[in-house]
């Protein structure tokens, strides 16, 4: 099986089910309880202040570490398989084909001293394309979506600006058609003007692949803007979850309360 | 189109000692197909919030609000993430966009989310922005450096750019010159007269009395001595 061959998931079926996530440090809480359903196409923001479990939670998600007790069930192509009690290369197989992972810090997530084009090019090689011409052309093509010019193409990642650097590294995770990104802070520590362009790539790219994706973040405008609906964490728990606007505009819990009444307005 | 029954809505501020402020309660009124109905009220009686809970970003304590067959009081996020793509459209007073995206990819987003081809959704945005008389130079530019009448139009631009068989408005005219009002009223027109379900608010009461078939006074559903 390769990313490029796949059957359409079913809307009205989840792509991802999370049943009573935990995670703890000894005895400190990590993310206690957590479940929710993920369907094909939808944006998920989880926020809440640092300490707040958000990172670990999706650590969890996305396998780089094992939760305590809890079921991560992602639709494959197989139909649903819990991702916890699969294989390591089952898991690792995922991680390259149907899923991605944007790092906060685009240097976690690139190979700094290999070329742009050979950044991208390496996950396609990771799923089985062999042809050279191919390949280039593909990464060729994916640079100029995320607005690399062609002519960096053989520059490496370390000559590249933050932005640039987080742009590759999203095209070197959406090369391969993945249907689940992971997103930890993906526009954090880039000024605002090269957020707000990001922001706009990342939305073009969720409606014309139909991506489903789960962003973590402290910016609420960010979530405001890109995530559907809105999970809000605090102290490992999920306090208040729903449409994102419903919890912006309209929150419930005592914290989101604060936490929507602390931004400052601009 | 739209058919609320005994709404009723308050607000809890956890914050300021947990404060329960009611702000409405019964609300009930339909909104047929082809008809439009304009909320009136004094400010602050609550026309906003019936709107809002309408649209679904404010949560509705109890009752029903069904648009087509969604009930957007109970129903899940994705679904009311459905109904916002297909069905009911929203133009409130503010735009609210991604910064450094152009004006003209604004208004066909909303056709680009239900899957229209590209050139086409531009080109539905090209007349709709040429009607209501933004010049094509800013086209290419962010809205978000616009005036505010000029917002103002790029927000009703984008929320007609797909025939919504429901439409909210809220004060759609505000802000307008005459012309610019004409041709958003006439743009109202034609929504009805293609059958979409209006429930607007509209302080300028001569735009009022021409577009709406009835009006619903929301301090009938204001909580007594609240």
């Amino acid at each position: 099986m390769t990313a490029f061959d796949r059957k359409l998931p079913s809307p009205d079926r989840p792509l991802f089910q999370v049943q009573g996530l935990s995670k703890y440090y000894g005895s400190r809480i990590g993310c206690a309880d957590v479940s929710f359903d993920l369907y094909p196409g939808e944006v998920l923001g989880i926020v809440g202040e640092s300490g707040s479990g958000k990172s670990t939670l999706l650590s969890c998600l996305a396998g780089h570490m094992a939760p305590d007790t809890g079921r991560v069930i992602f639709d494959t192509a197989e139909g649903p398989r819990d991702t916890v009690t699969m294989g390591e290369a089952e898991r690792r197989r995922l991680a390259r084909t149907d899923w991605a992972y944007v790092h906060q810090n685009p240097r976690d997530g690139l190979r700094m001293g290999v070329s742009a084009g050979g950044n991208v090019g390496e996950r396609l090689m990771a799923v089985g394309a062999r042809h050279y011409g191919n390949i280039r052309d593909k990464a060729n093509d994916w640079l100029g979506r995320v607005e690399i010019a062609a002519d960096r193409i053989d520059d490496r990642p370390r000559a590249f600006s933050g932005g640039m650097q987080q742009r590759l590294q999203i095209a070197r995770n959406l090369v391969t058609g993945p249907r689940l990104v992971f997103m930890d802070e993906p526009t954090g520590g880039l000024d605002v003007s090269v957020q707000a362009r990001l922001l706009d790539l990342l939305r073009g790219l969720v409606r014309e692949m139909g991506l489903s994706a789960i962003i973590v973040t402290h910016d609420l405008a960010v979530v405001r803007l890109l995530a559907d609906r809105l999970m809000v964490m605090k102290g490992g728990h999920v306090v208040e979850q729903g449409l994102t606007d419903q919890v912006l505009d309209d929150p419930q819990h005592a914290y989101t309360q604060l936490l929507v009444s602390s931004v400052l307005q601009v | 189109m739209i058919e609320i029954r005994n709404l009723s809505k308050s607000f809890t501020l956890h914050n300021q000692g947990s404060a329960v402020i009611p702000v409405m309660a019964g609300a009930a009124l339909t909104v047929a197909s082809g008809e439009c109905v304009g909320l009136i009220g004094n400010s602050g009686a609550g026309k906003s919030t019936l709107m809002r809970m309408v649209w679904g970003n404010y949560l509705a304590a109890s009752g029903s609000i069904r648009v087509g067959e969604v009930d957007v009081a109970s129903a899940e996020p994705r679904q009311i993430i459905r109904l916002r793509r297909d069905t009911l459209g929203y133009v409130s007073q503010f735009l609210r966009v991604v910064p450094r995206v152009p004006t003209l990819d604004v208004v066909a987003e909303p056709l680009l989310n239900l899957g229209v081809q590209a050139d086409q959704a531009r080109n539905r945005a090209a007349a709709l922005l040429s009607r209501l008389n933004i010049p094509e130079r800013l086209w290419s530019l962010s809205p978000t450096t616009f005036s505010g009448g000029e917002q103002q139009r790029v927000n009703i631009a984008r929320g007609f750019a797909h025939a919504y068989p429901a439409l909210l408005l809220d004060e759609p005219t505000a802000s307008l010159d005459a012309a610019n009002r004409e041709v958003v009223l006439t743009l109202i027109e034609e929504a009805k007269a293609r059958g979409a379900a209006i429930l607007g608010i509209f302080h300028d009461e001569v735009a009022r009395d021409r577009v709406c078939d009835r009006v619903v006074d929301v301090r009938a559903y204001t909580p007594k001595a609240a």
